[in-house]
Formats: structure tokens, sequence, C-alpha cells
């Protein structure tokens, strides 16, 4: 069963327009990859789902119901959460803050106990250092901050933009192993990434996004060769 | 084959970050070659070294055989070398017409403002701009702005032209118009180095394609062998012996 059924959605930014329709629904309890070179709209599908861009056309349900036109915070009450590109933590606050500030939604906050053991057990590096300000922390704790205030949100589904954008590849290594524990879970993860070799070895399903549209999809592992991924980013 | 521009070793450094090293290519007249390489590979910063605004650490670059390492902006632009910026950068509130004729004036010929009227409206028919040559520059909308920083750059009379993400924003059919004006532009002898992520526009323009990662060069050559070359595609797709490490855990 999908959880989200996103259908046609064309968005942008201004007069730009960046998406020219994509399609897609993510199924229950599995990872989904969303891939394809820069600029290719992926982020901007993300923000579009989660409401913090408009969708021009196109529908967007989450669990049967239209969700299209519901605003950003409503979507985060539903559980439909957002770990941004470029973390955006509020770095002069510290770790546990910051994973404070992902729980501030009723349901989220009657689960903080719970939810906070699971960040914890997942980082065990933000527990050892709970008290020291997000800004002092390498990329790579940062990313984890990141997750882990999303997870802190509850999420019935959770969206990520750019998970090793920027980040040596051993902790790339790190956090999409952390990512494939949270899908064993049986936790539903929205992806997009730039190492498209990384996310579909993680990956139940993708898509390839090229020129705003959803191109192409499958079985992650049926796309590792595909040549048609490489003409995707490097457009021969 | 004459080289219009030869960047030998070129280096540069902002504080820890080593933005270009080691960067060498040559360029032949009437050649277009497509600058690629992932976010931050330094490629905007390849092209302010090139035209002036970053003088280099190391290295020297050659433009029409001179040595102008070192030489300014203005100076290069006096030479014949042109740019537009991928943050369009129109004087809002003069005129389609008078941003044009800004370009002539303080461009290769240094010319003077009648002359640079004349070369202005030829511009602005070229580049599909002659409707709005009495309209506000800031009124036009994206893809017209697109037109206009290039008109600006026609107006020079350059005999290099370095265009930064010109096509980024643009729909597919303005996309279609924009490569016909670029290869219209060359074949009237203009040599182009293009920035691009646009990559099917940019491996079907260009007749050489360099690659940058992390401020390396890590592939030139014919737009076919490049998207072949496996550093290429690790830069782009990533690294497949991690993927694989991930697999096999898992």
């Amino acid at each position: 069963m999908s959880l989200l059924e996103v259908r046609d959605i064309e968005s942008g930014y201004g007069e730009v327009q960046i998406l020219w329709g994509a399609s897609l629904s993510p199924q229950d309890g599995k990872l989904t990859s969303m891939v394809g070179g820069n600029g290719v709209g992926k982020t901007t599908a993300l923000r579009t789902i989660m409401g913090l861009n408009r969708a021009w056309k196109g529908t967007i349900k989450f669990d049967g119901k239209d969700i299209t036109h519901t605003p950003a915070y409503t979507k985060a009450e539903l559980g439909i959460v957002l770990v941004p590109e470029g973390r955006q933590l509020f770095t002069d606050m510290t770790i546990y803050e910051n994973l404070e500030m992902g729980a501030t939604n009723k349901r989220a906050s009657s689960k903080f106990k719970e939810n906070i053991e699971r960040v914890y057990t997942m980082f065990p590096r933000l527990k050892e250092r709970a008290s020291q300000k997000a800004g002092t922390l390498s990329g790579g704790e940062q990313q984890m901050v990141a997750v882990g205030r999303g997870l802190m949100a509850d999420p019935r589904i959770l969206m990520i933009d750019e998970l090793s954008l920027g980040l040596a590849p051993v902790l790339s290594l790190q956090l999409f192993e952390s990512l494939r524990d949270l899908r064993k879970q049986g936790l539903t993860i929205l992806l997009v990434e730039q190492n498209v070799q990384m996310a579909l070895a993680v990956s139940d399903y993708a898509y390839v996004f090229a020129e705003g549209k959803t191109e192409m999809e499958g079985p992650a592992r049926e796309l590792m060769n595909n040549e048609h991924i490489r003409a995707a980013y490097l457009g021969l | 084959m004459t080289l219009i521009l030869q960047v030998e070793g070129v280096s540069k450094r902002f504080g820890g970050l080593q933005a270009l090293m080691q960067v060498t290519f040559d360029l032949a007249q009437g050649h277009i070659l497509g600058l690629i390489g992932p976010n931050g590979a330094g490629k905007t910063t390849l092209f302010n070294t090139i035209n002036g605004v970053f003088t280099p650490d190391e290295g020297r670059i050659r433009f029409l055989g001179r040595d102008v390492t070192g030489a300014k902006p203005y100076d290069m632009a006096r030479m014949g070398m042109a740019r537009t910026h991928q943050i369009v950068r129109p004087l809002n509130e003069l005129t389609v017409r008078e941003n044009v004729m800004a370009g002539a004036c303080f461009g290769h010929e240094n010319q003077g403002l009648r002359q640079a009227s004349i070369i202005a409206d030829e511009v602005m028919s070229f580049a599909g701009l002659a409707a709005r040559a009495n309209q506000l520059a800031g009124s036009l909308n994206v893809a017209q702005k697109k037109r206009l920083e290039m008109a600006r750059a026609l107006a020079a009379h350059p005999k290099l032209l370095l265009l930064d993400e010109v096509l980024a924003g643009l729909t597919p059919s303005e996309i279609d118009g924009m490569v016909k004006t670029i290869l219209e532009i060359r074949s009237q002898g203009v040599t182009i180095i293009m920035i691009e992520h646009v990559m099917k526009a940019i491996m079907n323009v260009s007749d050489r394609i360099f690659v940058l990662e992390y401020g390396m060069q890590i592939a030139e050559g014919k737009p076919e062998d490049v998207v072949r070359n496996p550093k290429v595609v690790e830069a782009y797709l990533g690294d497949p012996q991690m993927a694989k490490r991930l697999m096999e855990e898992g």
C-alpha cells in the first residue's frame, strides 16, 4: 500500500517553474529514493509534498486523504516530516534542545521519551554530546542531529533531502547504515540523494527525475546498472 | 588551429578552501567548451579567474597569445572577453536598449553612444529583444533577462564569451531557443565557454567538455567520451565500491 500518492504535481519559485509533472507513490514501510542531477526538481518535489511550496497543479494524497493544499504545520502533525537540505539546525542551541524542537506537536510530545531513546540508540554520539551547541559539531554529527530531530517528530513518513551532501565517505556510509536500520524498524522513508549509487544500494524502490519530471521508476537494484541513469545525470 | 585561451596550472585558494588546483587547458578559436562539475566544484571561480575578477595564486592565463595573468576585468573586456552571470545582473532602472548599449560602450570596441545604439539595435534583434527595446530591464521575465544578459555581452563584440548557466530556470522550449542562439553566436566566429547543469543541452552543443571536481580537473574531451569516463561517472553518481559495501552488509 502506498502511504503517499503524488500525482502530476507542478511547482516552482516565483515565475520559474521547476516541476513539470512528478508522480510517485512511496510504499508503506519501504525506503524510496528520488535521484537525478542538479536542478531536476527533487528538492522542489519534497518541498511541495511538505507544503513549503504550493502545488500549482496535481494532487497529493496521504493515507487516502487529499492534502494537496494542507498547510505544512498540519502535515507535520499528520506525521509528514522533512529533514531539510543543509540540515538547518538551531546552531546556538544544544543537541538536546534541537531534538526537543522536533517534538513540538501534540502527537510527538506524548511520545517524547520513547523517541529520544530511539535517537540516542541510533546515534550514541548525540547522547554523549547532548549539552553541546549544535553549531560546534562536525558536518556528519550535524546531519545526525537533523535526522534525529526529524525522528523526534514521530514521523509516519520521513523525507530526507540530501543525506550525504558535503560529508566524507565514511560518515556518509554510517548515515546510510542508520537509514537502513530505520527502514528495518518499519519506518517509511523518502530520500533525495545526490549519491545515486549509495541511494540505490539502500533503497527498495527509486524514481529517476529528469527535467522536472519523474522519468523512470523501478526496484532500486534493477536501476543500478541502467544506462538511462547515467544519461539522466550526464545528458548522453 | 589558433589558441584563443591558454590556462596553465592555475590555482586559487580562499582561506582553507582550495577552490582551484592546477587547472590547465587550451581553447581553440571557434570552439564551444562545456564546463561541468558537481555543485561547488569551482566552475564559477574558474570563470572569475579567467576574466580577472580573481588573480590566480599560481599559474598563468594567456588570452590571444598575451599573458593576461593579473589583468583586471575591464582590461579583459577591452581585449575582447565578455561574460554573463549566473544570477542575472541587469541595470533595472535602464531600458533594455540602454543596457545593451552599456555592453558596447565598455567592451572590445569602446564605442560612443551613437554607434552603441546602432549595435544595440542589431544585437537586440538577434537576441529576440527588439520588441522590448524601450521597456525597463527590471520588468522583463526570467527568460528575457537571460537573453538581455547575453545581448549585453554580445554588444561588446567579444572574441571569447563566457556563459554562466544561461539555461537555468528556462522552460524546455526556451532552452531549445537559447541553444539555437548559442550555436548562431559560434557560427559568427565567437569562441564560447559555458557552464551548465542542463546536461542534455551542454552535451549536444559543446565541441569539448571539461570536468571539474573539488577544484581539480578530472576529465577533458569529446562529450561522448567524457560521459563514459569512470571518474566523471563517479563524480556524478557516487562511488560504486562504497555502494557495494553497503549492499554486502545489508
